[in-house]
């Protein structure tokens, strides 16, 4: 028959942790990503929307888009995510013997597209795919696109409905295009 | 709880119903208006490209919810899967007051006279059920007018040789072009087509006191945030709530139409916004839900006379379903062409309607409505691949050059794809949901791979550098176009209701959306549903003595 615990036993316990996840969730900027899992995501958006003379995936926060997504829209997604992003570092390792995101770019795209083809992986990938459009292409107020970068990218005029902008952020000096 | 009795109840305030409301409530009948959704306003357009009626990556913009509405779809392999509201195979329209109308692209076609007469036209189809209507465009006519001078059209039908006799021109002139018009219009000339400006329920100028249309880029699937679209939320609705004959009651789902001893419809069972239930009796239903959730009704409405459903002793109700199968192309113009002068479509050519050789139709084309960025990811040729540097690059390069031509092509119904109510899943309410299975008759596939050959010709005489089609698969096709369940027709063994939209067994019962729709045109539905809503009140008016129909 098992020990009773004690109630002070019990307690410390308790107090441990909770710090544990106190000090798991501090490390990570991101609500739902663990950091391990952001710096993952990051590098494979960077891949799917890359940086070029124009921001990518990074520079327009596609990860704090689906960050906060996860907590929203796509709270149903969560477990899709969490079991997509250890499925692609799992491969990764077995692949190269390393983490994706410690992968050098070249290598990073092999993986990427083996995985494309792989029937297990696919499924995440495409959605990821398809999410990271949205956080790289959508509106700034999902918390992608930052700065309307995409937008200033493709040309999409700026205001959105002509004529209305109580107050033009836009800096032409800065080479922004309005 | 068992309410006051009135002398209609509409379930549904879309196209169809809403009309209903105005035309009964202005005659003098008591009406009570049921909508399951809310009754949004011009402030609620959001401008949201990722939460909309069109893009719905973060839901539905105007309903319904996820939570509490799924369907169940099997696909042509026969896999099951509930679906929800915003994702893919759902086949959406609206749940709000307006129905589609609210956040429509508002194009507003008459079918031409053959639309009516197909299977007279082209024979019989193997496979299809494809029919005559019971009415004609002849019969149609007045009733179009006077949805287009009461609801409000603009554009200009002059230039196309092909449309079917009217004895008004449109109320409102067309906007004034944009540039994806003055490149096409030519073009379309030079190739011997016919190009016009597009019927739209829009004010190009201020009508029914609203403003003209201001030409922001937010249009399809999004409320129209100076109240420049017209739809039955801001036309014959609010004229029908003037009457104080009738009363909207919104975020009421109906569960059932009951019926008595000597089968005659008696009243609805519906839960209210609060999800209590009540009893509204009536000497009148009529169903408006659209082509997916009035068979669902008629089916979940069962009792010992009607052990199959309502109007459905032929098993005919939920048959037929059908939309528009979309094909078309796209071409990168050498320079930047775009203007941001919405709502983009604004040239069509009926050219192809009809007299296709060995095809029984074919579609109106037009070209589209802007395209916001995100809608723009997945318009790509073969051989982009999806992400990568390589897709960037092509959007980087494409999105401002891109102009898009399609249509809708005219469907053949097929028996087998159809609505039914779903023996399992229920809905938040405990409502057996619709469950959606079937897809589209080859025939269909075969003219709309056509119609996009022909789209294609005329962007590249338009000088475009690159082009490539955008061709459909055979899945079910019903989404906002969705039409066919509740057929019209003579014979009520091989359709649900008549000329009238009277359910045939049911005398004090109509279905009057585009459920009732034999075939579904080669154009936007919505002006056919409000014409065939104006004529089957001005029925019911007419018939109407007191406590009953004569």
């Amino acid at each position: 028959m098992p020990k009773p615990m004690r109630r002070r036993t019990f307690l410390a316990a308790g107090i441990a942790g909770s710090a544990a996840a106190c000090s798991r969730r501090r490390k990570s900027s991101c609500r739902f990503f663990s950091s391990e899992e952001a710096r993952t995501v990051e590098a494979v958006c960077a891949q799917i929307i890359p940086e070029d003379q124009d921001p990518g995936a990074k520079t327009a926060g596609v990860v704090p888009f689906l960050d906060k997504q996860l907590s929203g829209f796509y709270k149903p997604l969560r477990k899709t995510y969490r079991m997509g992003i250890a499925a692609i570092d799992r491969k990764s390792v077995e692949f190269a013997g390393k983490k994706f995101a410690d992968l050098p770019a070249g290598s990073q795209l092999d993986l990427l597209k083996r995985i494309e083809k792989d029937p297990d992986l696919k499924p995440f990938f495409s959605l990821l795919i398809e999410h990271s459009m949205q956080g790289f292409y959508g509106d700034p107020r999902h918390g992608g696109n930052r700065d309307r970068v995409s937008w200033k990218m493709l040309g999409v005029p700026y205001p959105p409905v002509r004529g209305r902008l109580r107050y033009d952020f836009t800096n032409p000096a800065k080479g922004e295009k309005s | 709880m068992s309410l006051k009795p009135v002398n209609a109840v509409i379930i549904g305030a879309g196209a169809g119903g809403g009309i209903v409301a105005k035309q009964l409530a202005e005659a003098g009948l008591s009406v009570v208006l049921l909508e399951r959704g809310r009754w949004y306003s011009p402030f609620d357009c959001r401008k949201d490209d990722l939460r909309n009626q069109r893009t719905s990556a973060l839901g539905n913009g105007f309903g319904p919810d996820d939570e509490r509405n799924p369907r169940v779809t099997v696909d042509l392999q026969g896999r099951e899967r509930v679906a929800r509201a915003s994702g893919p195979g759902y086949q959406n329209n609206a749940a709000c007051v307006g129905g589609g109308t609210f956040s429509y692209g508002a194009m507003a076609w008459r079918y031409m006279e053959k639309d009516f007469r197909m299977r007279s036209t082209y024979g019989h189809i193997a496979g299809s059920t494809l029919a005559d209507w019971p009415i004609s465009y002849e019969d149609l006519e007045p009733y179009y007018e006077k949805a287009e001078w009461e609801i409000g059209v603009s554009g200009d039908v002059s230039g196309d040789p092909f449309h079917a006799p009217r004895r008004k021109p449109l109320p409102m002139p067309p906007l004034p072009p944009n540039r994806e018009y003055e490149i096409l219009h030519p073009a379309a000339k030079r190739l011997g087509l016919h190009p016009f400006d597009i019927p739209m329920l829009r004010n190009s100028v201020p009508y029914n006191g609203r403003p003209a249309c201001m030409r922001c880029r937010w249009c399809v699937g999004f409320a129209c945030e100076v109240d420049a679209k017209c739809g039955t939320h801001n036309t014959v609705i609010p004229k029908a709530l003037a009457t104080k004959n009738c009363e909207l009651r919104t975020e009421c789902v109906v569960k059932e139409i009951r019926t008595n001893e000597h089968g005659r419809a008696t009243g609805v069972a519906y839960f209210d916004a609060n999800n209590r239930l009540h009893q509204q009796d009536a000497d009148l239903i009529v169903v408006s839900c659209g082509a997916i959730e009035s068979p669902r009704l008629l089916l979940n409405s069962k009792s010992k006379l009607f052990p199959n459903g309502l109007g459905n002793r032929q098993d005919w109700v939920g048959r037929n379903l059908q939309g528009h199968t979309y094909t078309g192309a796209f071409g990168l113009m050498p320079t930047p062409i775009y203007d941001d002068l919405g709502p983009g479509a604004g040239i069509a050519i009926c050219d192809y309607n009809h007299g296709n050789p060995g095809l029984a139709g074919g579609a109106m084309l037009a070209n589209e409505f802007i395209r916001l960025p995100y809608q723009f990811v997945g318009m790509v040729p073969a051989g982009v691949p999806r992400w990568g540097q390589a897709h960037k690059d092509f959007m980087r390069s494409a999105y401002l050059r891109a102009i898009a031509i399609q249509g809708p092509t005219q469907e053949m119904p097929v028996f087998d794809s159809r609505v039914q109510a779903d023996p399992v899943v229920k809905d938040f309410w405990g409502i057996p949901v619709a469950r959606l299975s079937g897809g589209r008759h080859p025939h269909t596939i075969e003219i709309s791979t056509a119609m996009a050959g022909k789209a294609e010709a005329w962007l590249k005489e338009a000088g475009a550098v690159q082009t490539w089609q955008k061709l459909s698969g055979p899945g079910l096709s019903a989404g906002q176009h969705q039409a066919g369940t509740c057929r019209m027709g003579d014979d009520p063994t091989t359709s649900v209701v008549n000329g009238y939209c009277q359910v045939h067994d049911v005398d004090n019962l109509f279905v009057i959306d585009a459920s009732v729709h034999v075939t579904n045109g080669g154009f936007n539905p919505v002006l056919t549903i409000m014409a065939i809503a104006y004529r089957a009140s001005d029925h019911l008016v007419k018939t109407w003595k007191g406590r009953g129909l004569a």
